[in-house]
């Protein structure tokens, strides 16, 4: 059997760097071999020890479990260990990671879009070409409600309860009030 | 550069859907062609992973921006590191023939 599929693990901050040397009169005779550490695992150190952040918040914001957290953090400790002791470079490259874009907003055409690739600057909106842009800041609570609804339905599979369904809440999410049965949406197979 | 926006109809009077995983066909755009083209989402009536499933329709069709209404909760993370860009236009009232139009102007 095939392991799970890893989880994508958000990074905030890639680094700014590449990697390390290490240097001294004997760096030329000894292994030369970098040791590769992966974008997630500075990620996670960067947030445990830079930031300061415990474990559990630190998960939260790279979208991972706690435990997945540790297991990212111990590597990294493992990995740098292993470079320093024996001398050897530091590549930060690879993992399965990815870098969170930011969120604009455009006044002229009232779109929402984000920014994928870092490293160039975003001036026009890519829908209308307007230089009227600022950054967003996504709050759910402050989205507008008259998007929030569709005229979909979740059923109940076992006793055919229908409920409206709620925008942004997958209907197998949701309860039946009557016989606390797990809700399906209305129209999909074998309902 | 291709752009695809999500759309109720396979015509360019079509208007914008407002859902990216359950919207009812993927109108693919080529901005230097002008070509159109109209795919039909096979992932309306899927129980559960409409939107990541759309998400590789669009990326084989090598899209680099969508357009579409709102974008679910596991979208972000994919198209991030797909780098494709989301456009959120919360306008139902947009027909898709305006869209195309304001994307030539753009350009």
């Amino acid at each position: 059997m095939s392991p799970r599929i890893k989880t994508l693990r958000k990074v905030l901050n890639p680094p700014i760097i590449k990697g390390f040397k290490p240097y001294g009169p004997d760096t030329e005779k000894i292994n030369s071999l970098p040791v590769y550490l992966l974008f997630e695992e500075y990620e996670a150190l960067r947030l445990c020890d830079y930031d300061k952040s415990n474990h559990h918040k630190a998960s939260v914001m790279m979208g991972i479990s706690r435990p997945t957290f540790t297991r990212i953090y111990a590597s990294a400790l493992q990995k740098i260990a292993i470079a320093f002791v024996e001398g050897r470079q530091i590549a930060i490259e690879g993992g399965k990671v990815y870098f969170d874009s930011d969120w604009y907003e455009c006044v002229q055409c009232n779109c929402n879009f984000n920014n994928p690739e870092r490293d160039k600057k975003i001036e026009t909106c890519p829908l209308c070409g307007s230089k009227k842009i600022s950054n967003f800041i996504f709050d759910n609570a402050s989205e507008s409600p008259d998007v929030k609804h569709c005229n979909d339905k979740c059923i109940c599979p076992s006793c055919m309860y229908e409920l409206e369904h709620k925008y942004g809440k997958p209907c197998n999410q949701e309860i039946c009030p009557k016989c606390g049965h797990l809700m399906k949406r209305k129209g999909t197979p074998n309902c | 550069m291709k752009v695809a926006i999500t759309s109720t109809g396979n015509s360019l009077e079509s208007f914008i859907d407002q859902r990216f995983g359950r919207c009812v066909y993927f109108v693919i755009y080529d901005t230097e062609s002008k070509g159109v083209e109209y795919i039909p989402n096979p992932n309306i009536d899927a129980e559960e992973g409409a939107g990541p499933a759309s998400v590789q329709l669009v990326a084989s069709k090598n899209a680099s921006k969508i357009i579409s209404g709102e974008f679910g909760i596991k979208i972000k993370s994919l198209l991030d590191s797909l780098k494709i860009q989301m456009i959120m236009l919360k306008e139902p009232e947009k027909r898709i023939k305006e869209i195309i139009e304001m994307l030539n102007q753009n350009n």
